[in-house]
C-alpha cells in the first residue's frame, strides 16, 4: 500500500508543528499532565490514521484541534452517565473591567509599554481557565487561547452557533471573576485600590 | 450609529472578529469618538491577548514527539496498536 504509506510520512511531516499548541490545549482540557500526553498522543494517531479523509488545501490546524476536541469529549464524557452541563452564577457583565479598569487607565499613562494585564501570573490565568466547568472551558479555550471562529467551534463542538457564543459570554465573565480574586487576594484590588491614582472618569 | 450600550453589547463579537462589514464600521465609529468605550474595548483586547499567551506556553513533555513518532512507525510498520 504505497500511496497510503506517504500520505501518512507527510501527514507526520506537516502536523508535529502544531504539537505545543495541542499539549497547551490538552493540558487545559484534561489539566493532567499525564492525560494531556496521552490525548496529544491519542490525536495525532488518529489523525495519522485518517490522514486520507483530510482534504487537502483546508486548515489542518483546525482539523487537529477537532480530533482533539473528540477525543477529549469521547474519552472524558465516556465515563460520564450524561454530559454535566455545570451551570454558572450570575456574573455582571465587564466584571473585571469595572474592577479594575480604573487601575489600568492609571497604570497605562505610567507607562505604556507595559501590558497592566501581565500582573497576573502565567499559573493563575491558567487556573482560571481549568476551573471552568467543562461546558464553558471548551468554547473558551478554542476561541481565546486557540483563535478559532464561532462556526469552527460549534462544528467542533456540534453545538449552534448561539451556544458557542452565550457560552464564551458566561464562560469569560466567571473567568474573570477568578483573575479579580486572585488579584484581590495578592492585595492588588479591592478597598478602592489604584481608584486614588485613576483619573476619576468614574468609569469602573 | 449606536450608543455606549449598544456598543458594549458588541464588545465580544468585535473582538472574536465576528461582526459584518457594516457593523464593524458602526463600532469603530462609536469607538472614534467614545474614550470610554474605546478603553473597554482596549482592556478586553489586552485581557484576550493576556490570555491567550499565559495559556500557550506549555513546555513539551520530553520524549512526548518521540513517542508520537514511534507510534507512526510502528502503525506503519505493523497493523498498529497504540505503543
Amino acid at each position: 500500500m504505497v500511496a497510503p504509506m506517504a500520505e501518512r510520512a507527510a501527514f507526520a511531516a506537516e502536523a508535529m508543528q502544531y504539537a505545543p499548541q495541542l499539549y497547551s490545549a490538552a493540558l487545559r482540557m484534561t489539566r493532567n499532565q499525564a492525560d494531556a500526553e496521552d490525548l496529544v498522543q491519542e490525536t495525532y494517531l488518529r489523525g495519522f490514521r485518517s490522514f486520507h479523509t483530510f482534504e487537502q488545501g483546508t486548515n489542518l490546524r483546525a482539523w487537529l484541534f477537532r480530533i482533539l476536541t473528540n477525543a477529549y469529549i469521547n474519552r472524558y464524557r465516556a465515563k460520564q452517565r450524561r454530559p454535566i452541563e455545570s451551570d454558572l452564577g450570575e456574573i455582571e457583565d465587564l466584571y473585571l473591567y469595572r474592577r479594575l479598569g480604573g487601575m489600568e487607565a492609571a497604570a497605562a499613562s505610567l507607562s505604556a509599554e507595559d501590558q497592566f494585564l501581565d500582573m497576573f501570573t502565567d499559573d493563575e490565568v491558567k487556573q482560571a481557565l481549568e476551573d471552568l466547568p467543562e461546558n464553558f472551558r471548551l468554547p473558551v479555550i478554542l476561541a481565546d487561547v486557540e483563535g478559532f471562529s464561532y462556526k469552527e467551534i460549534a462544528e467542533m463542538l456540534d453545538i449552534p452557533i448561539g451556544t458557542v457564543m452565550s457560552r464564551l459570554h458566561r464562560g469569560r465573565k466567571a473567568m474573570q471573576k477568578a483573575l479579580y480574586d486572585f488579584a484581590h487576594e495578592r492585595g492588588l484590588a479591592g478597598q478602592g485600590a489604584g481608584r486614588s491614582e485613576a483619573d476619576g472618569t468614574g468609569h469602573g | 450609529m449606536g450608543d455606549c450600550n449598544d456598543t458594549l453589547k458588541e464588545l465580544e463579537t468585535f473582538l472574536d472578529g465576528e461582526l459584518t462589514p457594516a457593523a464593524l464600521a458602526d463600532i469603530r465609529s462609536h469607538l472614534g469618538h467614545c474614550p470610554e468605550c474605546l478603553e473597554a474595548f482596549d482592556f478586553h483586547a489586552e485581557l484576550k491577548a493576556v490570555i491567550a499567551v499565559k495559556c500557550q506556553n506549555d513546555e513539551l513533555p520530553a520524549g512526548l514527539l518521540a513517542r508520537i513518532e514511534q507510534c507512526f512507525q510502528t502503525d506503519l510498520d505493523a497493523d498498529g496498536r497504540i505503543g
